[in-house]
């Protein structure tokens, strides 16, 4: 079997990691958390990172009125259904599909990749915005505004007494290999194509 | 194309070995070597100590816990007396852990804690401490720092030659420095001689649980026994016990208890003993003692009753007991971590006596006797001397070991700690101790391992060493460097009540272990409430159970209404955080008890009377949160004919 073809099944099979690895994973530094509070985002789950993480974090939030982090989402379905049927997809091209499918693989998982980035972007958004009109501490803005708790996409950011970090994880990593991977297998496949023909 | 292939591999692996390895523990290295006192006791804010010590409290009844070489204190362990702080004793939980024949005793007199051991080495599980008014034996969990276990011992006053473990912790053992009428009876105090009797415990340790069974007693001859020691290595299987008063005097023992030249060192043959029950050679005696169970998953404890012992006459059974003839009303009687030294401390000798655990046996085996006691041989003194440490000091007390074949020992009158060299007898250098050492410590000091590196002497009497605070002062502790050749005082520090015997253990040993919160998934209590649902109130008769909820920052419920005038409320409440070092404490208004203060996942409960017509607050006593002070409630108080029905509620407008 070609290279390329090898190279686009291993492509396909790589995502399939976010089953075992966490997608991403938000950590909350304080004085008072010498270890810090960190929850891991899995496709189908939330777990913590050190034991009953998640119920202290909801803990915290609720003096500034966010709402508990939910034991499930229906993200928890779409997303391992997405990973699945897009890993399908991608052994069918890699075994029947020359490699001009590798390509269509390729933009299709990173169009898929960017609407769940934005799905997540569209939840902190509403966890950290959408607060208890009730919340024990209310904070406002320089300019007046009320201060919202948004931990960042990407990154680190400070928030009152907590540094937040939002980072991707193992998972996530094995889902952007399989996309470099089937780009790879794409340009390997052009090649040989080339070849044989000269 | 191989190339692209092979790296595209690469970039994978480097890339997994990049993501999975990003949370390393922040490493705490030391600095190179240190000389001044200042700098090797200064432990850096943030860092930790090296070494645990756990120092008896003497008539405090508790075991404080230390850190060395810091010498800051952490935690007083409630052991044997009450202790509002933690509720100890005052709780419907606690209470039972109180409870002997004799009723509840809400204190005690705490004097030698011991480590468990596995091996003759160290192990971290527990710590056992006895209590020598009310004879008892406590044991402490070393995960949750706190009393599990206490247990009385039955036949026995005074019990000051305990609680000290064996190699592998088959046994904690008791012993009975007064000795008295078994069973006690109704005499004449003047009949003493002859008819008075000196009980030797043995308490088997349960490998697992750690539970303490009172397996069998040795009814000994009308002496003191004053302090022991088990075999170690070698002597594994034989239990060393100083004795004083063999005169067995009864009144003015000042005198009367020093006329003999030599008393005794009683060695005992446990495994001689075990096969003597197993051959059903002994008495089963009637006798009551209390045996008090704490359970961490139900948070509570039980007592039971022990209703009989087995009982051994060494008289009857030949090979159990000898005496070591040894001079002038031994107290320390200390075993080196070979097991090959037996050191007893004369009270009143001029020098230091040490046994030979070889010759001893040899001895026995030619059976060389110089007499027996009530039934027990008595070897001779030469036979079984292995050296004597010639004029130490004044006043010898305790004994402990380094690791490098030395021993140290304290000497009361003269107020110095001695190094000397096992074997060769020779005094390598001594240095003074502010004022008057007890006992005195060295980690692991009286196992097969000890670590030789601080040495903590117990002192008795303070005088002018820290600020005055009127006419009674603090106990105090002074830390030795005795890594050298010579030993060198780095730090003086306060002790909680009268140290007597202390112990200690390298950090990591049990830090790793300690328990952060307890399971709300656990909880087995029998009025625990682990989910607000449940919280709620109900009326038995005059009995009120409130089942709370605590969580920052507020009790579930906190208004409550229907209770009268003549009722017995409970408050029943559980700590629902499962978040390190967020306890709830509360109290109520008028409660003829302390408070509780409840770990994470855990359940007390507190009795409050409601006697006046009113409306009552209680509030949170440990500020928990940034809205501790908010973490309050009402209780309202109806006349006791009154009509209104309970109800209850929590943020309803």
């Amino acid at each position: 079997m070609k290279k390329s073809r090898l190279l686009m099944l291993l492509a396909a099979l790589l995502p399939l990691g976010l089953f075992i690895f966490p997608l991403w994973n938000i950590t909350l530094e304080a004085p008072q958390y010498p270890i810090p509070l960190g929850m891991n985002i899995h496709i189908n789950d939330f777990s913590d990172a050190n034991p009953f993480d998640i119920k202290n974090i909801n803990l915290m939030n609720h003096y500034v009125g966010m709402k508990y982090i939910p034991d499930a989402i229906p993200e928890f379905k779409i997303f391992p259904a997405g990973i699945i049927i897009t890993t399908i997809i991608g052994l069918i091209i890699g075994f029947k599909f020359n490699y001009k499918w590798f390509l269509g693989w390729f933009i299709l998982m990173i169009v898929l990749s960017l609407a769940g980035l934005y799905d997540f972007y569209l939840w902190e958004h509403d966890y950290g915005n959408n607060l208890d009109p009730k919340a024990i501490m209310k904070f406002t803005n320089p300019d007046g505004s009320i201060m919202g708790f948004q931990p960042p996409l990407f990154g680190s950011k400070d928030i009152l007494n907590f540094t937040a970090h939002s980072y991707p994880r193992l998972g996530t990593l094995f889902l952007a290999l399989g996309i470099a991977v089937s780009l790879i297998a794409f340009l390997l496949g052009k090649k040989e194509s080339k070849s044989i023909t000269v | 194309m191989k190339n692209i292939f092979k790296i595209s591999v690469g970039f994978l692996i480097i890339a997994i070995a990049a993501t999975s390895c990003n949370n390393s523990d922040s490493s705490k290295s030391k600095g190179a070597l240190s000389s001044s006192a200042a700098e090797q006791v200064y432990v850096a804010p943030g860092e930790h100590d090296e070494f645990y010590a756990f120092l008896s409290g003497g008539f405090s009844g508790q075991l404080s816990v230390y850190g060395l070489p810091s010498g800051r204190l952490f935690k007083v362990i409630p052991v044997f007396s009450q202790d509002a702080e933690k509720a100890y004793g005052y709780n419907e939980e606690t209470k039972p852990m109180l409870m002997t024949s004799f009723g509840e005793i809400p204190w005690g007199d705490a004097h030698h804690p011991d480590i468990s051991q596995t091996n003759g080495v160290l192990d971290g599980r527990w710590i056992f401490i006895n209590e020598n008014n009310t004879p008892r034996i406590a044991r402490i969990d070393l995960t949750t720092f706190e009393t599990v276990e206490i247990i009385e011992i039955p036949n026995t006053a005074g019990n000051h030659s305990s609680s000290y473990v064996t190699d592998n912790t088959e046994y904690v053992i008791a012993g009975t420095r007064f000795s008295v009428p078994v069973p006690q009876r109704d005499m004449s105090i003047k009949d003493y001689k002859g008819n008075f009797k000196g009980a030797l415990s043995f308490l088997k340790v349960d490998p697992d649980s750690g539970q303490m069974d009172l397996s069998f007693q040795i009814l000994m001859p009308g002496f003191d026994y004053d302090k022991a020691h088990p075999g170690r290595g070698k002597s594994d299987g034989w239990f060393f016990y100083t004795t004083y008063n063999t005169e067995e005097a009864n009144t003015l023992l000042e005198v009367n208890a020093s006329q003999n030249d030599k008393d005794f060192i009683a060695a005992v043959n446990w495994k001689k003993a075990e096969e003597y029950i197993k051959a059903g050679k002994f008495k089963t005696m009637p006798a009551k003692y209390a045996h008090n169970i704490y359970n961490d998953e139900t948070h509570s404890a039980t007592t039971t009753w022990g209703t009989s012992v087995k009982v051994l006459d060494p008289a009857e059974c030949p090979g159990l007991v000898y005496f070591l003839p040894t001079p002038k009303s031994p107290h320390g009687c200390d075993v080196d971590p070979t097991g090959e030294y037996i050191v007893g401390s004369g009270k009143l000798a001029a020098s230091l006596t040490v046994h030979s655990f070889t010759k001893m046996l040899d001895a026995i085996k030619n059976e060389k006797f110089a007499g027996e006691a009530y039934g027990i041989p008595i070897l001779n003194f030469e036979d079984v001397l292995a050296g004597t440490v010639e004029q130490p000091g004044l006043g010898p007390l305790h004994t402990e070991f380094d690791n490098k074949g030395n021993a140290y020992t304290t000497f009361f009158i003269s107020s110095e700690v001695v190094k000397w060299k096992l074997g060769t007898w020779e005094i390598l250098d001594r240095q003074p101790a502010f004022y008057s050492p007890g006992h005195l410590m060295i980690p692991g000091g009286n196992s097969q391992k000890p670590f030789g590196k601080y040495l903590v002497s117990l002192n008795k009497i303070t005088k002018d060493r820290y600020l005055p605070t009127g006419p009674e002062v603090c106990q105090s502790a002074q830390l030795f460097d005795i890594s050298g050749d010579k030993m060198k005082l780095l730090l003086d520090f306060p002790t909680i009540g009268e140290p007597h015997y202390a112990a200690g253990i390298p950090a990591n040993l049990i830090a790793p272990k300690s328990k952060k919160i307890f399971k709300l998934a656990d909880n087995k209590h029998p009025f625990a409430t682990t989910s607000d649902a449940d919280a709620r109130v109900e009326r038995d008769g005059n009995n009120v159970h409130i089942y709370m909820t605590t969580i920052r920052s507020h009790f579930n419920p906190d208004n409550i209404e229907g209770v009268k005038v003549g009722d017995k409320v409970y408050f029943h409440v559980t700590n629902l955080e499962q978040d390190y070092d967020v306890p709830h404490g509360v109290s109520m208004i008028g409660a003829n008890t302390s408070e509780v203060l409840i770990m994470p996942g855990q359940t007390e409960t507190f009795v409050w009377y409601p006697k006046q017509v009113g409306v009552w607050p209680f509030y949170c006593t440990d500020f928990c949160s940034a809205l501790h002070q908010e973490m309050q409630g009402y209780i309202r108080v109806s006349p006791k004919n009154s009509n209104i029905e309970l109800s209850w509620g929590l943020g309803e407008d």
